[in-house]
């Protein structure tokens, strides 16, 4: 919302600076984007007279001017066919910068000739486009002045300053240069000029009426209409055209620019129709059938879908109600009879019809955000005499039609309400004076509890709440106590649950060991998510921002991989990354689940001048994800590995850990024909688990279990078995664990091999275990004894034969 | 000379000359072995006259306790020329560089999530969360924004396919709706803060389709605005570290509050660079606002028994404005360069006790 500083004043009777206005509209709730003060680049420029102009001795088009600028006399080249004796103009002088020519003026010489600062045009001064020529200021313009002054002297429209605010939804009232005024005037800027609301008596009945279908009753709780005849619809007056221009609007003609001047001067969007292009005499508005065409103002058609409510007369439809009028019966220059149509129409039914037909309007914008629901009849009086001043003519009496649905909503406002809300005392007389100021009206014989009437502007007022809002906006959000909350506990109790904990806990974790976190979208593209499992067809976004983004993510995987790939592309290698975020099952509420994944790529190690470097193998992913197991308490003694990883994973390098029948996540190299899809090299090892489904650790409390050290030295045994080479090394160790429960506290693997010594399909697995003894040191016969348990058991289980046993 | 004279300065003698601990073990064996000069030499005391025998064998006893140190004394010399002949052949090229040790960044969202969650923590509030695709119920309804409000057009809203009953769930476009998710379950007094994503269909230089937020809610007896201004001028001296933080409180519009606030902090602006504190300008930083009592009915709550107040602020902008990272998008490029300039190792935690990194 743009208004200029002397329109603001044209409301508002004040002797506020523009400082202070421009202060006090955001603490009132009316925050300033951009302030335009064309004063301050006036500033530099200074009038001038041309003394004498001489014909430049070097060049045809330039002349040399002798100018007096008050004190000095300066030599300046000037190429303007007007510059001659006696003239006053404007002066830049040297060091001015000139907007519309984007420079600062130097001195030099300009074709072997003296010029001493620059004679400016309109444009140069950037306040019209008008190039030919030096402006000619009057004779009485005081040689030497400062430009900004004279301008403000002669009230040259561009030096208005251009104000522009956001205007929040609530706030419909203030899309009109008087709503904001009304503000400033209870935020104590001045008050509120009275505007002529009274009605106009016109001559005659209007020869269009209004007529609303049934089907369209209940959206139109208003509607007038009145016919201007024998206007004349020029060009608009300096005044109004300056007005339009300086907030961005570009002057058509009188009727159409009356119309946008007072939608934003009054908020009150209007439509002219032709009187003589309207069929018949009576203007319908009804809930359009589906399929309609209206070919609207701004030359495109659109097409009516059932119910949006549209406007036409005996030819048809041609109104897109509130939202923008038709191209046949929209009035013209040649435009000789007027029929001014004030509405209001139900906010939802013009904010649905615009968002179907993506149709944006300023008057669709100040519609479905409320008008003033009396404005048809109360302001219709003050608009018809606003016109002909201006395009003279005659007005009819008005046309009325409508619902008439509007009832002043009355608020029971316990006067308590505003401190237990706020926590601050506005005096009682305070709070009546702000209200009143707003429009608002206060009924105060109660002691405890007043009845304030609504004012028909104020759509978003809704209850106490509402108008303790508006008493302490006006009264001051800087009058609020900073009150610090009272302490629920005297030491600070944890934020985060047990089950919360856990992330930033992995986070550390995963740091710690060289992953480095990433944040990536929770969509990706539908084709990668097919590649890791696919998803649920709800999980499709309707109105993705590209088809890259238009799925819910089943896994983070695809999203590091492309990660990976885009470091790759700029030569950055080695990576590891995890993320801990949202993954989706399906779009309900049940179907999100909080994944951890993390990935690895290249080398584990580097090389340097000690080592080879070392590429990175599913064990590294193996290790990752039992670290973070083990970390928020899973037991990872107890996990098995299965082959069944999911098949975006290397079949034969990877594996799922169970605990029980608990999916405890899985891990491995990636599938070849997914590295081959993101076009990326080999090795590339992750893991991913869902922590929604690894069971929280059982919270025995901070005490620890009794430390039982022994007192006894451990032994470790050493054992190498033959045994076939499917057998996994998982399942050797199980049995050796088994074969002396009580005793064996370790067993390692520290060598496979297979080769010459070994038959062919077999492999030696060599493992070490820790035997602990309980009460006394083991003897010799003790330990023969736990020994030929083991290699007993694993021949028994696993089919091991004891290597050179 | 005598014969004792003699053997002593030949042994000692023998002993300097002894290059290495086996010359040196040689001159002991022939001094003090068992077949040595001087142990022969005490053998034969008892073939010498009564009178001289404690004379001789005082002499030899003293001889032999002087071979001995000597022998003791030249042992450690060659055991020190020994070691600094060893350390210097054990002379490495110490300036050549460590291996690589892989380091991990934490992602700066989550640390700066990390330092909102340990202030507020401090003031009592827990973590809520929900879901991140939601209904319209939720995500608008509830929170007083009715269909074909103007304020659901400012959110730029993402859809998911319709359900069978035709309802389109919604990417949560603020984390709002957990407020009315957990008044729903939980009954008063209630402080609770939402670090979540939120997403929005807009895509440019200032704008990401998915971003974070951190909601708070306070609801209790007696709860005003009062504690509102309080409460959040607290967290930004805390976030920014600047104890003197000037915070100003702007009247503003959110659907779920009555009266609503948004809340700006001091800031100056020199040469391009931002400085937060007092200043000549100001930085809009959060939204806020007592809970409209049509939310607090939407919830079950009696709107004339129990109230409070409710705020949103963008994680990425606090970041941005507290670590100086220019650009929005680069918080989701996985850029590794990025994310180890302002990435955070894992030794470096956020604590109150230990600092938030303003301070």
């Amino acid at each position: 919302m743009k208004f200029t500083l002397s329109w603001l004043f044209d409301h508002l009777e004040t002797d506020a600076s523009l400082e202070q206005i421009v202060d006090m509209l955001p603490m009132v709730g009316l925050e300033v984007e951009s302030l335009v003060n064309p004063r301050e680049s006036f500033a530099a420029f200074r009038v001038a007279e041309i003394v004498t102009a001489e014909q430049h001795p070097n060049a045809d088009r330039l002349r040399v001017c002798t100018v007096n600028a008050g004190g000095e006399t300066l030599s300046i080249v000037c190429g303007a066919p007007n510059a001659r004796s006696g003239l006053k103009t404007v002066l830049a002088p040297v060091g001015a910068y000139v907007p519309g020519a984007d420079i600062t003026i130097k001195a030099g010489k300009i074709r072997g000739e003296t010029s001493q600062g620059m004679l400016c045009s309109s444009a140069e001064l950037g306040i019209s486009e008008e190039a030919d020529g030096i402006i000619e200021l009057a004779a009485d313009a005081q040689t030497g002045a400062n430009f900004a002054d004279y301008a403000e002297q002669i009230r040259l429209s561009q030096i208005d300053p251009v104000i522009e605010i956001a205007i929040t939804p609530n706030r419909g009232d203030c899309l009109g240069v008087r709503g904001v005024a009304r503000d400033l005037a209870a935020a104590g800027m001045g008050s509120l000029k009275p505007l002529d609301f009274s009605p106009a008596v016109g001559e005659g009945a209007s020869p269009v009426t209004w007529h609303i279908d049934d089907s369209a009753l209940a959206l139109v709780p208003a509607v007038s209409g009145r016919m201007f005849s024998g206007v004349s619809n020029g060009a608009s007056p300096a005044w109004l055209a300056d007005r339009l221009t300086a907030i961005g609007q570009r002057p058509i003609s009188a009727l159409v620019d009356i119309t946008n001047y007072i939608m934003f001067d009054l908020g009150r969007p209007l439509h002219a129709y032709d009187g003589d292009k309207i069929a018949g005499n009576q203007l319908t508005i009804t809930a359009a059938s589906s399929g309609q065409e209206i070919l609207a103002l701004n030359e495109k058609t659109y097409i009516t879908e059932t119910g949006m409510l549209v406007i036409g007369d005996e030819d048809g439809p041609d109104d897109i109600a509130g939202v923008m009028g038709g191209e046949r019966t929209g009035v013209s220059d040649s435009t000789t009879n007027m029929f001014l149509e004030i509405a209001v129409f139900d906010p939802v039914s013009v904010a649905t019809t615009g968002r179907k037909l993506n149709l944006h309007s300023d008057a669709r914008y100040r519609f479905e955000r409320g008008l003033d629901q009396c404005g048809p009849e109360q302001m219709a009086g003050y608009i018809a005499r606003f016109i002909q001043q201006i395009c003279g003519g005659s007005f009819s009496e008005l046309t009325l039609a409508g619902a008439n649905s509007y009832i002043p909503k009355t608020i029971a406002f316990s006067l308590s309400r505003t401190r237990q809300l706020t926590g601050v005392d506005v005096p009682r007389a305070d709070q009546k004076q702000i209200l009143e100021i707003l429009g608002f009206d206060v009924d105060d014989r109660g002691e405890e509890s007043w009845d304030v009437t609504v004012p028909p502007w104020r759509n978003d007022i809704d209850g106490s709440a509402d108008l303790v809002e508006e008493i302490i906006r006006i009264f001051g959000f800087d009058k609020l106590n900073m009150t610090a909350l009272p302490r629920n506990s005297v030491i600070a109790r944890p934020a985060y649950s047990a089950e919360q904990k856990r992330v930033p806990l992995l986070r550390r974790l995963l740091t710690s060991r060289g992953i480095t976190e990433a944040v990536t979208f929770s969509f990706l593209k539908s084709d990668d998510a097919r590649l890791f499992g696919g998803v649920d067809e709800g999980l499709r976004l309707a109105n993705p921002i590209s088809t890259d983004l238009d799925m819910m993510r089943p896994s983070i995987l695809p999203n590091l991989l492309q990660a990976i790939s885009r470091n790759n592309n700029r030569g950055i290698d080695n990576i590891s990354l995890f993320e801990i975020g949202p993954v989706f099952l399906s779009p309900d509420e049940t179907g999100q689940r909080i994944c951890v994944s993390g990935i690895r790529q290249g080398n584990i190690r580097s090389a340097d001048w000690r080592q080879k470097a070392e590429p990175v193998t599913a064990f590294d992913s193996k290790a990752d994800i039992l670290a973070a197991l083990a970390l928020i308490g899973v037991s990872v003694d107890n996990l098995v590995v299965s082959r069944d990883a999911p098949d975006w994973m290397h079949p034969g390098r990877s594996g799922r850990l169970k605990l029980g029948k608990m999916d405890m996540g899985y891990f491995g190299e990636l599938h070849p024909a997914i590295l081959m899809h993101y076009d990326l090299k080999s090795p590339i090892v992750g893991f991913e688990f869902w922590l929604d489904t690894i069971p929280l650790a059982r919270n025995k409390g901070p005490m620890k279990p009794l430390l039982n050290l022994s007192a006894f030295q451990p032994v470790s045994r050493d054992f190498a078995f033959i045994v076939d080479e499917q057998v996994e090394a998982q399942a050797l160790v199980q049995s050796v664990r088994k074969a002396a429960r009580d005793v064996v506290t370790d067993v390692q693997v520290f060598d496979i091999y297979q080769g010459s010594n070994i038959e062919a399909g077999k492999k030696s697995v060599a493992l070490t275990a820790t035997l602990q003894p309980k009460s006394a040191t083991f003897t010799e016969d003790e330990l023969k004894a736990i020994s030929d348990t083991i290699i007993s058991t694993v021949a028994k289980n696993n089919g091991g034969e004891i290597r050179g046993g | 000379m005598s014969d004792l004279e003699t053997l002593k300065s030949d042994f000692e003698a023998a002993i300097q000359a002894a290059a290495d601990n086996e010359a040196l073990e040689a001159v002991r064996l022939d001094a003090l072995g068992k077949k040595g000069r001087i142990s022969e030499q005490l053998k034969q005391l008892g073939q010498l006259p009564p009178e001289d025998r404690k004379q001789a064998g005082q002499a030899l006893n003293i001889l032999k306790d002087q071979i001995a140190e000597a022998i003791a004394a030249r042992a450690k010399t060659l055991g020190a020329e020994a070691m600094n002949k060893k350390l210097a052949e054990e002379q490495i090229d110490i300036s050549l560089p460590i291996a690589q040790q892989a380091q991990g960044f934490a992602h700066p969202l989550s640390r700066t999530i990390e330092e909102i969650t340990a202030i507020f923590s401090d003031m009592g509030f827990v973590i809520a969360e929900g879901p991140d695709i939601e209904t319209d119920y939720y995500n608008f309804t509830a929170l007083n924004i009715p269909p074909e409000h103007p304020a659901r057009q400012e959110h730029d809203t993402f859809y998911l396919m319709p359900d069978e009953a035709g309802q389109r769930p919604v990417l949560r476009t603020h984390t709002s709706p957990v407020q009315v998710r957990t008044m729903q379950k939980m009954k008063p007094p209630i402080r609770l803060i939402v670090p979540g994503r939120t997403y929005r269909s807009d895509h440019d230089a200032t704008h990401s389709p998915m971003f974070h937020q951190c909601e708070g809610l306070v609801i209790g007896e007696n709860i005003h605005m009062g504690h509102l201004k309080g409460c959040l001028i607290d967290f930004c001296r805390a976030f920014f570290g600047v104890d003197d933080l000037p915070v100003r409180f702007r009247p503003s519009f959110f659907p779920f509050t009555e009266p609503s606030a948004e809340v700006d902090i001091g800031c100056s602006r020199s040469d391009g660079g931002l400085k937060i504190g007092a200043g000549d300008d100001w930085l809009e930083i959060l939204g806020s606002g007592m809970v409209n009592p049509r939310v607090l009915e939407n919830c079950g709550y009696d709107p004339e028994q129990v109230q409070g107040f409710a705020f949103g602020m963008g994680i990425e902008r606090l970041a941005m404005l507290k670590y100086g990272i220019p650009d929005l998008r680069t918080f989701y490029d996985s850029d590794m360069r990025w994310l180890r300039h302002y990435g955070f190792v894992s030794a470096d935690m956020a604590a109150l006790h230990t600092g938030l990194g303003g301070e």
